[in-house]
């Protein structure tokens, strides 16, 4: 069987966390924002789960199941926040949620 | 010979009176703090007595008490070891007991004449202190506790010059006089450093001289010439200060804004004679150069008649009294300061110190109760100082009249009271006074080797005739005559209460009495009972008079004395003669010269304090408001401000910001470790031997060393790489000569990063 390289698994982690960087830092709706948070973790996952198999190593599955109960969680609270955040403020946007500046 | 005796208990009783009067005064009341104060001061002069007795019975006469109490060392560092002890000799027994008494008398006065005021514990607890610190002074075993003393009384003086300090004047003049004295006080200081440096010790029975100083001079184990000549002038800079004399005079007719007992006590008795002690008690000092002798005795002769030609133009009874004292004290000065000694080196060399400290106990008595007959008087005429306004005052204030006329007498050295004979041995000691010339003198210099004596004797002699005028131009001012003040004042004028006078007998009793201790030995071997006292001390020859010249010195004094008691008679037994007003009318300029002291403050202001001034602002403008503060203290707050201002822009609340932080933090982060392994590890040192050169490259810093690979271009050709090996080292051998260029390179695998280095070397 053919197998795919980890060179290209590690390209496409490498593509999708830059794609969640950019994200992260440009956009200004926390939702995207948070979205492009929950892109970073995957593009780890992804990483994780390709070296696991590579290396013939099943820690890092474990890994990868970590990070994703983790990322749950934190879509949960941040999701509740937000939703929060927009019923007081009736705005999602990151440049007007600057109470913590003064 | 030394014994052992509880002298703490001397100053400590009036110490533990002023801390009662002071921490409790306005709980305890008046009636019981004057009791108290008073009763330590008496219990303190009973314990001095009974000393003093034990001394002069139970001791050989070179023998003294050392205090059973402060034994341990006070400082001790380096070679420095002082002892905070006391130590009663002859010379500190005298003025213990001047001190003493003097002072219980002054308190018991001041009981009275403070009643009405309102500071009466405050004043008693000042005086108090001023009572312990002169009494450290005096029993001081070492300079720094004597200059502990001196310290202590400065202070308690500027307390109670100032001691009505809601009147401006009076606090500037305890000001003055604070600062004047630290004229002196620094001269003082000096003198104690040069003789530590010179002697290592500064206790007076290790600086002594065994055998008398004349004929200890040759072996003297800790000075020579040159130190004891400043030594001894910065101590007379010191006496000059405490002991207002020329040039540091000026402080004490302003400290008459002190209450009278205080001028009494402080100004005129005691502490300012404390230089005149100190000059007595230094006299090993003086007697090695013997030319600080001529110095202290020119500066007390002329301060003496300087002073005394002040006083026949005031008109304020107290600065009258003020100057006399000045001049009194130069009088004492040209005492101590008196030297005979034909040759340098002649062992029969003979000082005067007994006279002056015999004129400061005869003065203690008189000046004191000249000062207290002139409270008395102020009393009288409701606070009234000028004596313009008084006159006839003979008729109400009969007690106080006739023991000022003792004092008067006294002072002005009318036999047999007390200030003639003191007087009398102080001229006579000037007049015999010569100082040994340098063998190579000539000219003026050997003038006044040999003269020097005779013109204090001569100077003296107008300032007792110019003291005896003033004084007497006072008492008929205030006592004969027409009263010429108000109605009010003559309504009100009333003898003073049995404790004010009663402190005036006692005091004209000593001033009657006290002379006849230091009578002449000329008629009789051991009439000078005084001068014998205090021959341990300072162990001088004794001066050998005949009756002949003891009869012609008195006559010339008394003759002086009666000339200048006569026309101040002439003069102003009527008030203010026709002959002075005209004499003021002619030569108006003269006299407001004389009233206005010579300008000499005006002086002192436009050539010192004025620059000092100037300096001290332009220090206070351009260091301390500019540097000090500006620079540092604002300069830190604004930079504090600053700093925070730029680096609030990082910390804005931003969350997408911080995160750029984190990344470009995390890139570096990362940078950095992934460099790290390879940094230097290229870096090698060439070997060569012949043509075959060893290559050792550093290899990397930290434990992952060994995982790095090397590669090695022996031309210098990044092309021609050698294959890679896991071993920093390499060896090659070349076929030619000449200058090689070696290139190293490592990498890190695991990383991708990679360092080179080259270096050259030459072949032969």
């Amino acid at each position: 069987m053919n197998q795919i390289p980890l060179s290209d698994f590690l390209l496409v982690s490498g593509v999708l966390f830059a794609l969640g960087i950019v994200g992260a830092l440009l956009r200004r709706n926390v939702l995207i924002v948070l979205m492009s948070v929950e892109l970073m973790l995957n593009a780890a996952n992804l990483a994780l789960v390709a070296f696991a198999r590579s290396y013939h190593d099943g820690r890092a599955h474990a890994f990868a199941l970590i990070v994703m109960a983790i990322a749950a969680a934190e879509a949960a609270v941040g999701l509740a926040i937000v939703v929060g955040i927009f019923r007081s403020r009736r705005s999602v946007n990151v440049d007007e949620l600057t109470l913590m500046k003064h | 010979m030394t014994q052992s005796y509880p002298l703490h208990l001397i100053p400590l009783l009036p110490f533990i009176g002023a801390a009662i009067a002071l921490l409790f005064g306005k709980k305890l009341g008046k009636q019981l703090i004057g009791i108290l104060s008073s009763g330590v001061v008496l219990l303190a002069a009973a314990i001095a007595t009974m000393a003093v007795y034990r001394l002069g019975t139970e001791l050989p006469p070179a023998g003294r008490l050392v205090d059973s109490f402060f034994t341990a060392p006070w400082i001790k560092a380096g070679d420095l070891e002082v002892g905070a002890s006391l130590m009663l000799d002859h010379l500190s027994a005298v003025m213990v007991l001047v001190v003493t008494w003097i002072g219980f008398l002054i308190h018991i006065y001041s009981t009275a004449y403070m009643e009405h005021d309102e500071g009466f514990t405050k004043f008693f607890g000042f005086l108090n202190l001023f009572m312990g610190s002169m009494l450290i002074l005096v029993l001081g075993d070492s300079l720094l506790v004597t200059f502990v003393g001196w310290e202590g009384v400065g202070l308690c003086s500027y307390l109670l010059i100032g001691f009505w300090f809601d009147k401006e004047a009076y606090a500037y003049a305890g000001r003055k006089a604070f600062v004047v004295n630290r004229v002196g006080d620094f001269g003082f200081l000096i003198a104690i450093f040069l003789v530590f440096g010179a002697a290592g010790t500064l206790n007076y029975a290790a600086l002594d001289v065994p055998g008398g100083a004349a004929q200890g001079l040759a072996q003297h184990h800790w000075l020579n010439q040159p130190i004891a000549l400043f030594v001894g002038l910065f101590i007379l800079v010191g006496a000059t200060g405490k002991s207002a004399q020329i040039p540091l005079y000026v402080w004490l007719p302003d400290a008459m804004a002190g209450p009278t007992p205080v001028s009494a006590l402080i100004h005129a008795a005691t502490m300012v004679t404390a230089g005149v002690y100190v000059v007595a008690r230094m006299h090993v000092v003086f007697q090695i150069a013997p030319v600080t002798l001529a110095v202290v005795a020119v500066v007390g002769a002329l301060t003496a008649l300087f002073a005394a030609t002040i006083g026949f133009a005031q008109k304020d009874l107290k600065k009258v009294l003020a100057y006399s004292t000045i001049s009194q004290l130069g009088f004492m000065f040209v005492g101590v300061g008196s030297w005979m000694q034909h040759q340098i080196g002649d062992p029969h060399a003979s000082s005067n110190y007994q006279a002056g400290i015999f004129h400061l106990v005869t003065h203690a008595f008189f000046k004191a109760g000249l000062f207290l007959g002139a409270g008395s008087v102020m009393h009288a005429m409701g606070g009234e100082g000028d004596v313009t306004r008084m006159g006839g005052l003979k008729k109400y204030l009969p007690h106080t009249r006739w023991t000022f006329l003792i004092y008067c007498l006294a002072i002005a050295g009318i036999p047999p009271f007390a200030g003639f004979w003191s007087k009398d041995a102080i001229l006579a000691g000037a007049f015999a006074a010569q100082w040994p010339p340098d063998p190579n003198a000539g000219g003026l210099e050997l003038f006044f080797a040999h003269h020097l004596g005779h013109l204090l004797y001569g100077v003296l002699l107008v300032a007792a005739t110019c003291t005896a005028f003033y004084m007497f131009r006072l008492y008929y001012l205030v006592f004969e005559g027409e009263f010429r003040g108000t109605d009010e004042q003559l309504h009100h004028i009333h003898e003073s209460p049995p404790a004010m006078t009663g402190v005036l007998w006692a005091l004209a009793l000593g001033t009657i009495g006290v002379g006849f201790l230091g009578m002449p030995n000329a008629f009789h071997h051991g009439l000078d009972v005084f001068g014998e006292w205090l021959e341990p001390i300072v162990r001088e020859q004794p001066r050998e008079e005949d009756v002949k010249h003891f009869v012609i010195f008195a006559a010339v004094a008394t003759g002086a004395a009666l000339f200048g008691i006569l026309s101040a008679r002439a003069l102003y037994r009527n008030g203010f003669s026709e002959t002075v007003k005209s004499f003021v009318a002619k030569f108006p300029g003269l006299y407001k010269l004389v009233l206005n002291k010579y300008k000499i403050d005006e002086l002192y202001d436009a050539l010192i304090v004025k620059p000092l001034r100037w300096i001290a602002v332009v220090l206070w403008r351009a260091f301390d408001m500019l540097i000090i503060d500006g620079l540092f203290v604002n300069g830190v707050g604004v930079l504090a401000t600053s700093v925070g201002k730029l680096v609030r822009y990082v910390q804005n609340g931003d969350p997408q910001r911080y995160l750029v932080g984190i990344l470009v933090g995390a890139a570096v982060m990362v940078w950095m470790a992934a460099n790290w392994t390879v940094k230097g590890a290229s870096d090698f040192v060439p070997k060569a031997e012949q043509r075959t050169v060893t290559v050792s490259a550093h290899g990397a810093a930290g434990s992952s060393g060994q995982r790095l690979q090397y590669r090695v271009s022996w031309d210098g050709d990044e092309k021609k790489f050698s294959s890679s090996q896991t071993s920093p080292i390499f060896q090659h051998t070349y076929d030619s000569g000449g200058k090689k260029k070696i290139l190293v390179e490592a990498f890190d695998p695991r990383w991708g990063t990679k360092s080179r280095e080259s270096h050259t070397v030459t072949l032969p």
